[in-house]
């Protein structure tokens, strides 16, 4: 029995600074969650719908949470989108027109010259990739809720020879 | 001076129970009332003329279903309205992607499409749901309820079952 209470006498500093140390990186895990969900985070983005503002092979750019939550998010933005196709992909694209806007977009712009006009619905945006050539986007799936919208990318932080603002065009 | 530690010493243990609680709503459980009656008698059964927020049920949503966004029919989940972003509903989900539903003011039958899905109110009358609105994308989704934790006399699990009428061929 005084067996057992010098072992614990003797291990509990140890325990105890063992828990403090796994609360503290808890913590820290807890404050990297939320500003990675809430503020702001880096995302890696690729493909070839987004070009020439965004390159093919790959660019992390600095996203955005705060313009979305207060609606702030706007027509020339390019936002991060949870796909309405797959959940589980997020697309990067550009706000074209919000709700209550009208739209003309060319249909299959490598093939015809037909365009075709939608008013965007209540609570919904249209985004287009600015490479109109070779985007899925919002001319084939139509508009997207507000609510799918993850956040703005609002800086390029790598290739670092096109570290800088992503411009308004 | 003293007060002084007191109260930073408070914002700080406040700071991190926020930043805790916020990480622990967002990516595993959270605990939400429910408004209106859409969803009777699952929740909110008895229409009571007092509109008190105490008489709401409370229901536990669980987050762990967001990982692989794989739900089933018959689930009850909290989505953010595509019509109005800051809005959230509680329905249960009717039909997942590929199934035929049938429209209830027209003889059409509709299919859901891709990483879509069809969500309906428990009670018909009073639901404003995808028979108004259409279906929703899945990524809308932000939790699956599971339990109800209030009223006491209510405490339980959640039955995934969908009403005789509402089943999709």
């Amino acid at each position: 029995m005084s067996r057992l209470f010098q072992f614990v006498r003797q291990w509990k500093p140890i325990i105890k600074e063992g828990f403090s140390q796994s609360f503290l990186i808890a913590k820290f895990l807890c404050l990297l969650h939320v500003t990675n969900t809430h503020v702001c985070t880096p995302v890696l983005v690729y493909g070839p719908s987004m070009l020439p503002t965004l390159n093919l092979t790959g660019d992390v750019v600095l996203v955005e949470h705060l313009s979305q939550k207060f609606g702030k998010v706007g027509p020339g933005d390019v936002v991060v989108v949870r796909s309405p196709e797959n959940p589980r992909k997020t697309v990067t694209k550009r706000i074209v027109a919000v709700e209550g806007e009208s739209v003309t977009f060319l249909v299959e712009p490598a093939l015809s010259d037909r365009s075709h006009t939608v008013v965007v619905p209540r609570g919904h945006v249209w985004i287009q990739g600015d490479n109109i050539y070779s985007s899925r986007d919002s001319r084939q799936f139509g508009p997207v809720p507000y609510g799918l919208i993850l956040g703005k990318a609002f800086w390029r932080v790598w290739p670092p020879d096109a570290f800088g603002s992503l411009s308004q065009e | 001076m003293g007060t002084r530690n007191f109260l930073w010493n408070s914002a700080k243990k406040f700071f991190t129970i926020g930043l805790i609680g916020l990480t622990v709503s967002d990516r595993y459980f959270s605990i939400v009332p429910v408004r209106g009656y859409s969803m009777s008698p699952t929740f909110n059964p008895q229409i009571s003329s007092y509109t008190g927020s105490l008489t709401d049920d409370r229901v536990l949503v669980e987050k762990f279903c967001l990982e692989k966004y794989k739900f089933s029919c018959g689930d009850v989940v909290v989505f953010c309205s595509p019509s109005n972003h800051r809005e959230m509903h509680i329905k249960r989900i009717t039909a997942l992607p590929g199934d035929w539903i049938s429209t209830p003011h027209s003889y059409d039958a509709i299919v859901v499409p891709k990483g879509h899905c069809w969500v309906e109110g428990d009670n018909s009358v009073f639901s404003l749901d995808s028979r108004s609105f259409g279906p929703i994308p899945l990524g809308l989704v932000h939790g699956r309820v599971t339990h109800i934790v209030w009223p006491p006399q209510r405490v339980g699990k959640v039955d995934k079952r969908i009403p005789q009428e509402h089943l999709p061929f």
